[in-house]
């Protein structure tokens, strides 16, 4: 069978590499040390806090009897991206946010994150993963999901098990999405993104990448090949000031930055010496971090209100902080100062100059509006996210469903959430009789 | 995935985890939601002339952070009238027809035996079980275990249960008692269908030491419990392997004692049992923990490459020897992984005060001859980092594991394959060969 390209080969000489793993794996002893901790809760808050609801307590004791694939299985079930998710997900303002040991002030919540990441990296390092779940014979619905981000993976993953042909279009070479060009390299470097990719395709998804929409197929084409069109095409380019001076080199969008950290090969800092990350959110304290821990020496975050108002977690911006990272309130840029060609500082509103030689602009991404626009029927609301039903994905075109950044999702673990759902809405709205035990089930409504 | 259903005695169940007689299977209601949540089987709590319970009736042990790592008991058997629980057990048995449902009973004269049990069979029950086991309360009524520590008395009461009902009888074993076997072959041959054991073992949970009454307290008094959950796993564990070894016990067995995970299960079935019963885990847990005992299980056939759960069992059995036939030239020695080590010494003092004082930490000086292959890189790394890494002195050492259990770091301490190729050679060995004396001995 063919099965779309073989994995994309990644560079050696990759930035992202000098960065190592914040949280490295657990062994088996220390896993289950851990796993021994958990009160195993009923009706447990952990769960509650997860967007995909999985049944963590469960997981957790699964890694504690030495049923390690098991616990694989309950985790990837009601989340198909439980690789990813274990590790990128803010675990410190979801689940180990909730775990009951927050209010017992006796000792640390259960390192939930840490667990999921040992079970399924266990399941995946020893290949059989995809083992884990039994397949549905083919039922001869064809489905397309835009993009080959979380959102697209997890909605794939669900209907291939299903018993539907899914087929994954990705504009980039590299599928994951911002799994594999965005997430912090002390999370999860793209080896880890692209290991996942494998596993869904393992799951009988064809994933063909430097596939656009718009360019190479138009969207009418997928209406008429397709049973059912799923959009995961997540964001746009990054936005920028629009003040003087920002055009020329050394001010980069923060996304186009990391992934030029991440997937470059041998793009390197040198001569950077102080930076600036403008923008208040975690793409913003991630850049910062990540410039701080490639050993620029001063590194600054700009964010034009004041701590208390940013939105990126304030755990992060503690981690930042004790890396080095500075954070100036009621920053607001008015222009990049250069001598000829050369970043030399930006110049703030209220006339204070903050100088540096690297500016990274981390103040949101452009939407695809073209690209959802030329679907018949799908609307955008006024931010210009498209509108879909959030317990269904469905949208204004009977035949398409969405989710992910594209409706405005924020997390990798809740584009998962939304590739779940959606496979759920395709199934019904296909007519595809969901098997009593599919994994589709697992978790949240 | 390995069929994990078995016919226990004729009766057949999905899987071999069955809920034991006792407070989770006191109604009908709990025994279906059990059913639903994966149990194969339930054994309804012990249907006789209805009780009164006291306030409270429940202790446990708690070891460090452990809850619960013994529990103990003084309630009776069912406090509601016996034609609600046969109604509800006719009920189970029409909704869930594919799971075991067994009744335990207990009345005490031979009439009152045939009664119970002309009406229990009556219910369409899968079979009954005999509670010759519990050890508080209804065996100062002459009945519990005051029948199976008598094993004449068992073996009459055995044979009435068995003349009169036309479903499979087991007989639940009380502990209680010196040799299991003598209860078990007893009940072998007053022609029981199988075995169930092992009932609790008769205890003091703990005393409370301001009004100085032992647990559980009731007012001013306590009396002795039944005691079950992890802590009597062994004790379990060596009875229903005792008689899984013995050819007189041609029965099957239903293994019971502080079975908490798959694990457990695994290690019942293969010392003998056909199914195993657990109360103690679902009561701390609910009965959702049966899900992980019938995955793991499950995976843990797979990755043998047995296809049913029969195949496990009694594997082990052979394997349980006396230990006049045990391998002397067996040896191995205790390898701490200098990596690991986190330098809490607890090995160090452990085998200095209790073993042969083997295990050393530093610059300590290494006897001529002896072999520690991992000295110098533990001293390396103390040097280097502080850490207390030990080390072990491998010609000393005798293999007694000690130092692998008191180590909080799992698979840091291995004990080592030091055996040398030496020829199997056990004492009974020695003795028929007339080599037994030991120098230094007695006799010497």
């Amino acid at each position: 069978m063919t099965n779309g390209p073989a994995r994309p080969a990644l560079a050696d000489a990759r930035l992202e590499l000098r960065i190592a793993d914040g949280k490295p794996d657990y062994s088996s002893g220390e896993a289950v040390a851990e796993a021994n901790r958990c009160l195993y809760c009923h009706d447990a808050p952990c769960v509650t806090a997860c967007p995909t609801g999985i049944d963590i307590p469960t997981f957790i004791r699964k890694i504690g009897t030495g049923n390690v694939s098991g616990s694989a299985r309950t985790i990837l079930s009601a989340n198909l991206l439980g690789y990813s998710c274990a590790r990128v997900c803010p675990v410190e303002a979801l689940c180990v946010g909730a775990c009951v040991y927050n209010a017992w002030h006796r000792s640390p919540p259960i390192a939930i994150g840490r667990l999921q990441r040992h079970a399924v990296e266990l399941a995946f390092v020893d290949g059989h993963a995809a083992d884990l779940f039994a397949k549905a014979t083919p039922n001869g619905k064809r489905v397309v999901c835009v993009g080959a981000g979380p959102a697209s993976l997890a909605c794939a993953g669900y209907l291939a098990l299903e018993g539907c042909a899914v087929t994954l279009l990705e504009q980039r070479a590299v599928p994951g999405g911002l799994n594999a060009t965005g997430v912090a390299p002390y999370k999860m470097h793209a080896e880890g993104a692209l290991a996942e990719v494998e596993f869904i395709r393992s799951l009988g998804v064809e994933i063909r990448s430097g596939v656009e929409v718009g360019r190479d197929v138009t969207t009418e084409q997928l209406l008429a090949d397709y049973d059912a069109v799923f959009l995961g095409c997540g964001l746009g380019t990054d936005s920028s000031l629009g003040i003087p001076g920002e055009s020329g080199g050394g001010v980069l969008g923060a996304v186009e930055w990391i992934e030029r950290l991440k997937l470059e090969s041998g793009y390197a800092l040198s001569g950077i010496r102080q930076a600036v990350v403008v923008g208040g959110g975690n793409t913003a304290i991630d850049a910062a971090r990540e410039l701080a821990k490639l050993g620029v020496r001063e590194v600054t975050l700009l964010y034009r209100r004041t701590e208390a108002d940013m939105s990126g977690y304030h755990h992060e911006l503690e981690s930042a902080r004790k890396e080095g990272v500075r954070l100036m309130e009621r920053a607001v840029p008015k222009a990049f100062v250069r001598e000829g060609d050369a970043l030399r500082g930006i110049e703030l509103a209220d006339g204070r100059d903050v100088p540096c030689d690297l500016a990274i602009l981390a103040i949101g991404q452009a939407k695809l509006r073209k690209l959802v626009e030329s679907v018949p029927g799908v609307k955008l609301d006024e931010k210009g996210r498209a509108i879909a039903d959030p317990m269904t994905g469905a949208t204004g075109n009977p035949k398409v469903w969405a989710g992910g950044d594209a409706i405005g999702g924020e997390l990798v673990v809740t584009a998962a959430q939304d590739g779940k759902r959606a496979a759920r809405g395709i199934c019904a709205a296909l007519g595809v009789a969901v098997r009593p035990d599919s994994p589709m089930h697992a978790g949240h409504r | 995935m390995a069929d994990l259903s078995i016919n226990f005695a004729g009766i057949t169940s999905p899987n071999p985890f069955w809920l034991a007689s006792a407070p989770p299977t006191n109604t009908g209601d709990q025994i279906m939601r059990a059913f639903d949540h994966g149990w194969g089987g339930a054994v309804w709590k012990t249907l006789g002339e209805p009780v009164v319970d006291t306030s409270s009736r429940f202790g446990a042990l708690h070891v460090g952070d452990q809850r619960m790592v013994g529990f103990n008991n003084i309630e009776l058997i069912t406090d509601r009238p016996l034609e609600v629980n046969l109604r509800e057990i006719r009920e189970v048995k029409k909704r869930y027809p594919k799971h075991a449902v067994i009744v335990s009973l207990m009345v005490e004269s031979k009439e009152d035996w045939r009664e119970i049990i002309r009406r229990a069979v009556d219910t369409g029950a899968d079979g009954l079980e005999l509670n010759f086991g519990c050890p508080h309360g209804m065996c100062e009524r002459g009945m519990g275990s005051a029948v199976g520590q008598e094993p004449e008395v068992l073996k009459l009461v055995a044979g009435w249960a068995v003349e009169f009902s036309s479903i499979p009888v087991l007989i639940k074993l009380t502990p209680n008692i010196g040799d299991i076997l003598e209860p078990g072959v007893a009940a072998v041959e007053a022609g029981a269908h199988g075995l169930s054991l092992i009932n609790t073992i008769k205890s003091i949970v703990g005393v409370d030491l301001d009004r100085m009454v032992p647990y559980p307290v009731v007012g001013q008094r306590s009396t002795n419990g039944g005691y079950c959950g992890p802590a009597v796993k062994p004790i379990a564990l060596h009875m229903v392997s005792a008689l899984a070894a013995d050819p007189r016990v041609t029965i099957p067995i239903s293994g019971i004692g502080g079975i908490t995970t798959w694990r457990d299960a695994a290690e019942f079935i293969a010392m003998g049992s056909t199914s195993v019963q657990v109360c103690t885990a679902a009561m701390h847990y609910g009965f959702r923990i049966v899900e992980d005992m019938i995955d793991g299980l499950s995976s843990f056939l797979d990755s043998k490459g047995m296809k049913s759960v029969n195949e496990l069992r009694g594997k082990a059995v052979p394997a349980f020897s006396d230990w006049g036939d045990l391998d002397l030239n067996y040896k191995v020695a205790a390898r701490v992984d200098v990596q690991k080590c986190i330098g809490c010494d607890l090995c160090y003092v452990a085998c200095r005060d209790a073993s042969v004082n083997c295990i050393h930490t530093g610059a300590e000086p290494l006897h001529a001859g002896h072999l520690a292959p991992t000295r110098e890189a533990a001293n390396a790394r103390r040097a280097a980092t502080g850490v207390h890494v030990t080390w072990v002195d491998e010609t000393e050492c005798t293999g007694c594991n000690l130092c692998a259990h008191v180590c909080p770091v799992a698979d840091c301490i291995t004990m080592v394959d030091v055996t040398n190729g030496k020829p199997f050679e056990s004492w009974n060995d020695r003795i028929a060969k007339g080599t037994s004396k030991v120098p230094g001995g007695l006799h010497d």
